[in-house]
């Protein structure tokens, strides 16, 4: 919307500013200079002057008005100029008049412009956009709540939804950078195509704001991926779901909790970017509990799941620099498992004690006759962290520590040892075996400072017959 | 009146007619799919067994693993070679 050459003045009636300038208007109109006066709501004002209506806030709208009144010189279709409220200097030079109001005092600021008040600000956003949305349109009826509309259209996980009003996805979709008709990924199980809208439009019913965007569209693509296999996940009727680690300065920058109750409730972006990437797989996917989801029992990782990793205070190096991108590259690690499984060592103060605590636990993940299938991803505490870093050991002395008291004496696994008619046929008697396949145990540092705890996410069925970690950069 | 974005991609899903049931086994080419998953094969085992006193002949594939689906190769084999198919589910 291009503005008229010469002098351009927005107003709207009801600003007492506004009403101050009119004598100041019809000076500049007396000048001869061409004067163009847009009012906001009331087309009859100022009084006897000719004046453009714009009362539906087009002209406001694209010129981005913030103030009234607003002066504006244009030339040759290009803004040259602009003074906002009354000074008489400010108008002085915009219009040329020298003697401009001089019965008016030296200044007054002005209003605020219809076209950002925050009562309909939502509206125009919508009215004006040039962001084509093509999700279909549903009309709700008019007694219809549309939180309760959300849940009869089974697009929930259980939980109440955000509406997503077209106002709320635009706004969504100023956290990227990219189109909204880009495509991202096919979604399992019905692989179906999903456009950035659609991750929006998810992200706003999950509670998300519009700077998670980013972490959310790597988050999805990597838990798309045919190494992350989502729909051999989704479709077990084991435990797991798909469990997001956040890595880099973008975790602080978007007020990610990688400290206490890191992996519990309180922090929205925790909450709400792991509860979008479950709606997508829901409502983009088709995937769903009793349908293609047969999980057994389930998990509450499974409405979201998604923590930063704590690296201000860890001895360890960032997950995400060990599945090898660059130190302090903002990236999401994808790992299929579910958590938190309590490991207590309130008494070791050296790391080879405390490494066996944590062998320990991770022995028993899923059956302590069982070996090599699963994945495991130790979360290490803060004051444990502080027993490993104390004495020198970084992430790949534990972890070789860990390779070497995890290597067990298959003999003790066979089927019928110990009275437990699970374990491992007789073949694979009288050898060691690791209990985690090569590159399936991985460390991590979370958690606040109290407590002589950590944890275990224990896995999925590990590596290429099941789930692979996947780790993927995030970009804007 | 409040307007809400579909938050699917508006998919449809279509209803594939399955092939008439059979009225007899004999003479037909059972295919037989282990998902590898533990004693599936056993099972298996035992219906081939019955499947080719009935007069049917068998033939028997397997997934590379139980967590993903099957390979699209190995569906197509199993729908151009087979009259009918059996998976097993283990567990």
């Amino acid at each position: 919307m291009s503005l008229p050459d010469g002098i351009v003045a927005v107003v709207k009636h009801d600003c007492p500013t506004c009403e101050l300038v009119v004598p100041a208007l019809a000076q500049i109109r007396e000048s001869g200079s061409p004067l163009t006066i847009y009012t906001q709501d009331d087309p009859d004002f100022p009084a006897g002057m000719a004046v453009v209506d714009d009362t539906n806030l087009d002209i406001s709208f694209h010129n981005d008005i913030e103030t009234v009144p607003t002066l504006i010189r244009v030339a040759d279709g290009v803004e040259v100029e602009r003074t906002v409220g009354w000074s008489r200097d400010g108008w002085r030079s915009v219009s040329g008049v020298s003697d401009i109001g001089a019965e008016l005092p030296e200044m007054r600021p002005g209003c605020g412009s219809l076209s950002v008040d925050p009562a309909i600000a939502n509206e125009l956003r919508v009215r004006f956009s040039s962001v084509p949305l093509q999700a279909r349109r549903v009309d709700l009826a008019t007694l219809e709540d549309p939180i309760e509309a959300a849940f009869d259209r089974g697009w929930s996980d259980g939980l109440p939804v955000v509406p997503p009003t077209e106002a709320r996805v635009l706004n969504m979709l100023d956290g990227t950078s990219r189109n909204p008709g880009d495509f991202v990924c096919d979604v399992p199980p019905d692989l179906a195509p999903l456009t950035v809208e659609h991750v929006a439009i998810n992200a706003v019913m999950a509670g998300c704001k519009p700077e998670y965007m980013p972490v959310l569209l790597a988050a999805v693509e990597a838990a798309c991926s045919d190494e992350f296999n989502m729909h051999g996940l989704l479709a077990t009727t084991y435990f797991s779901g798909p469990i997001i680690i956040v890595n880099g300065p973008i975790a602080k920058a978007i007020g990610m909790n990688s400290g206490g109750n890191a992996f519990g409730q309180g922090n929205r972006a925790n909450a709400t970017i792991g509860r979008a990437l479950q709606l997508i797989v829901r409502n983009v996917g088709g995937g769903r509990p009793g349908q293609v989801d047969m999980s057994m029992q389930g998990s509450p990782g499974k409405v979201g799941f998604c923590f930063a990793e704590n690296t201000d205070d860890s001895p360890f190096e960032a997950l995400a620099t060990t599945r090898g991108l660059a130190e302090g590259v903002n990236a999401v690690t994808l790992f299929a498992g579910q958590g938190p499984s309590p490991i207590i060592d309130q008494l070791s103060r050296d790391p080879e004690s405390l490494a066996k605590s944590f062998a320990g636990a991770l022995k028993a993940a899923g059956h302590h006759k069982l070996v090599i299938g699963f994945d495991a991803m130790l979360a290490v505490g803060m004051e444990h962290g502080r027993i490993f870093a104390e004495a020198g050991w970084d992430k790949a002395r534990l972890a070789a520590e860990l390779d070497q008291l995890l290597l067990l004496d298959s003999d003790e696994l066979i089927r019928g040892v110990g009275g437990i008619t699970e374990g491992l046929p007789e073949a694979f008697a009288g050898s060691q075996l690791p209990k985690y396949r090569a590159g399936g145990m991985n460390i991590i540092h979370v958690g606040g400072p109290a407590g002589l705890f950590s944890s275990l996410l224990t896995g999925w069925v590990g590596g290429a017959k099941g789930s692979e970690l996947v780790t993927k950069e995030i970009t804007p | 009146m409040t307007v809400l974005l579909d938050p699917t991609m508006g998919t449809k899903t279509e209803a594939i007619e399955t092939v008439a049931r059979p009225t007899s086994i004999s003479g037909l080419t059972i295919g037989l799919l282990d998902i590898s998953k533990a004693r599936g094969a056993e099972f298996l085992d035992q219906l081939e067994t019955r499947l080719t006193a009935e007069g049917a002949s068998i033939k028997r594939f397997t997934k590379p693993t139980f967590a993903k689906p099957a390979p699209v190769d190995l569906r197509h084999e199993i729908a151009t070679s087979c009259d009918a198919v059996i998976e097993a589910l283990a567990d």
